[in-house]
């Protein structure tokens, strides 16, 4: 583990690598801001400046850089203005709205970036422990354990989109493994579903349908909703210390939530969101007399709880894209596509072939939550300035980068009109209720799903493999079981059904 | 019915498109040595078939879980309200998406560029055009000075007839 920190050090340590860090951060934080643009919406207008770029470890710590600023920035809104820029910092808005009334509102912002500085900080250390040892775990694993692994992790996503939505999540599962088919399969040259259109036969491009399912339906929400993008004034932002006292009371809670955070996040379709809203439960729970009342009224414990949590959150779901190639989120399966395109293979094999990507990454997260910390402290009052930005101007802005992002992928313009076509359907999926998220992973995991399957079948003339490996065989099992339960325990309860299906 | 099962019946009918291409027609295309493989480019197309259209009828007829409805979030769109949208504006916007991709070419990155910043900032109610003017110019000067020169890819900023 030394020698690959230091290699990792080696690696991350350039000037110019620096300098990706600290941008990321700065862009993710500044675009993380503006209510509607999540991470996955901003990384996905980054892939082209990161595949340009062209140096995958340079590219990967621009892209987390930009993973965590935004996360961070999200917050920011969320306490100033309660309108949380992402689905995982609805928790923070609980509590650091009514700080921010209270007049506390420096206070809340240091609290949040010093719990997400703790939460991100205490990930790294527990994903450089357990990376290692489960991508050794994953080198005993065959193309018929990888497809089976696969259908497990697109069965958890669908089984963690939130009760009643089981059936929708995996609706839009199969929809993205069908639009993966499009196109030249692997397994033979043979053109599948381009009805003889030229622009299909390399099969839909990833950023533009990333940009098409989440850049664009947000815009188009903004433009109908105005109430959405509330902006009000940000204020006086003053009293930022916090008191030793506090500080106490938050440590415990801060480590807590960097652990439980870090596993929900190594789950394949939790992610940050789930984690913060569980992060904030737990507390709550845990809470004794009169500070259980306060949450939800101003606490610091109810602020730092998901704030630590969405943060070391994020850094567990780096575990599944490093190890098993496997994203667990909407956002790691886009940086899964940008590191593809970078001709890097995530997966067991990413370890012993290129470590210097996996342990520069480790490296820039450490750089990358002290910049943050460091940037985002004093820079505060400055930072909220950008929501006064007029919608009139922002909107545009916003379209221009999402047609950009997918024009300059394949500098083709029929690409662009593939991009709005899928943005009107991707904002009436959104109409409806039905979650974009597990579109996209089953799109990007489609291909890989089925060379593996392929390659299984051929191994073993046919389906034999379901049978012949016990492993393969368990995992399916757990696949089947993790579709199943949730659906039927919604049945026998029939509760409320639960509004957390947006994906991180 | 409700639009979230228009979709499931819509989706149900892309499966039946989808899986009649994966069974009726693509293996006619398959060179006999491939027909002795145990998989067939066609396998997983007509597994996800099956699967879509199970998923699509079991989306169409689960009941809708009571009392769904009560909480409707802040700043969400509630569509039975959908009139009091700016339903227009987006319409517009993704009309004008639509002109700017077909205008890329023919006008040059620029030209495309700050027409649509500018229109589409008009559409959207901005009136300063002294300042709007200006912000678009530089804006789309920056990006096309960004991608060409800094990320070395081609974006012709001239109409196509000036160079």
């Amino acid at each position: 583990m030394l020698e690959g920190l230091m290699l990792g050090l080696s690696a991350a340590v350039t000037p110019f690598n620096l300098i990706m860090v600290v941008m990321g951060c700065v862009i993710g934080t500044l675009i993380g801001m503006l209510p509607g643009l999540g991470p996955m919406s901003i990384i996905a207008i980054m892939i082209p400046v990161a595949i340009g770029i062209g140096d995958p470890t340079a590219a990967l710590i621009l892209l987390s850089g930009v993973y965590y600023g935004a996360i961070f920035g999200g917050s920011t809104s969320s306490i100033l203005l309660n309108a949380p820029g992402v689905a995982g910092t609805v928790a923070t808005a609980f509590d650091g709205y009514p700080m921010a009334r209270k007049g506390q509102a420096g206070k809340a912002l240091t609290i949040a970036a010093v719990a997400s500085f703790a939460g991100g900080t205490i990930g790294a250390i527990l994903l450089m422990i357990f990376a290692p040892a489960l991508s050794s775990v994953a080198l005993l694993f065959h193309s018929a354990e990888y497809f089976a692994l696969m259908v497990v992790g697109l069965s958890a996503i669908a089984a963690f989109a939130g009760t009643g939505q089981v059936a929708k999540a995996l609706m839009m599962t199969i929809l993205g493994l069908m639009m993966g088919t499009v196109g030249e399969g692997a397994l033979s040259n043979m053109p599948r579903f381009t009805f003889g259109m030229m622009e299909l036969q390399s099969g839909f491009s990833f950023i533009t349908l990333a940009m098409a399912m989440f850049a664009l339906p947000e815009a188009l929400f903004l433009v109908m909703n105005p109430a959405r993008a509330a902006t009000g004034d940000s204020g006086k932002i003053t009293g930022m210390r916090i008191t030793g006292a506090e500080a106490r009371s938050i440590a415990p809670v801060i480590g807590r939530q960097s652990i439980q955070g870090f596993f929900i996040g190594v789950l394949p379709g939790a992610g940050a969101t789930i984690a913060s809203f569980l992060g904030y439960a737990v507390e709550r729970n845990i809470a004794k007399g009169a500070e259980q009342e306060e949450f939800g009224k101003g606490s610091i414990k109810g602020l730092a709880a998901p704030e630590t949590a969405n943060n070391a959150a994020c850094t567990g779901s780096f575990v599944p894209l490093l190890t098993l190639g496997i994203p667990g989120s909407g956002t790691t399966a886009i940086l899964l596509g940008a590191l593809l395109a970078l001709n890097v293979t995530p997966g067991p094999r990413l370890m012993t072939d290129e470590p210097q990507v996996f342990w520069a990454v480790i490296i820039s997260m450490y750089i990358g939550n002290l910049v943050l910390l460091i940037l985002n402290l004093p820079l505060i009052p400055y930072i909220a300035k950008i929501l006064t930005i007029p919608r009139t101007f922002l909107i545009p802005f916003i379209l221009f980068f999402t047609l950009m992002g997918s024009y300059l992928g394949q500098n083709n313009s029929t690409e662009l009109l593939i991009l709005v076509g899928f943005g009107v359907i991707a904002t009436i999926l959104r109409f409806a209720d039905y979650p974009l998220a597990p579109l996209l992973i089953g799109f990007i995991l489609g291909t890989m799903l089925e060379d593996n399957f392929g390659r299984a079948m051929q191994l073993y003339r046919g389906f034999g493999f379901l049978l012949e490996r016990p492993m393969t065989l368990a995992l399916l099992v757990l696949a089947a079981l993790l579709v199943v339960l949730p659906s039927f325990r919604a049945y026998r309860a029939r509760r409320r059904a639960e509004g957390v299906a947006d994906g991180d | 019915m409700a639009l979230d099962r228009w979709i499931a019946l819509a989706f149900i009918a892309l499966c039946c498109v989808y899986g009649y291409a994966a069974f009726f027609t693509m293996d006619d295309l398959l060179p006999p040595i491939l027909q002795r493989n145990p998989v067939w480019p066609s396998t997983f197309p007509k597994i996800l078939t099956v699967m879509g259209i199970v998923v699509g009828l079991i989306v169409l007829f689960t009941p809708k879980p009571s009392g769904d409805k009560a909480e409707i979030k802040d700043g969400t769109i509630d569509l039975s309200r959908l009139g009091d949208y700016h339903v227009g504006q987006a319409i517009g916007l993704l009309v004008l998406m639509v002109a700017y991709a077909l205008t890329l070419r023919p006008f040059g990155f620029l030209g495309a560029t700050i027409g649509f910043l500018v229109f589409g900032a008009t559409l959207l109610g901005e009136r300063r055009f002294h300042v709007l003017i200006p912000v678009a110019v530089i804006a789309a000067g920056s990006i096309w000075y960004l991608v060409q020169e800094v990320l070395g890819i081609f974006l012709r900023p001239w109409p196509g007839f000036l160079m």
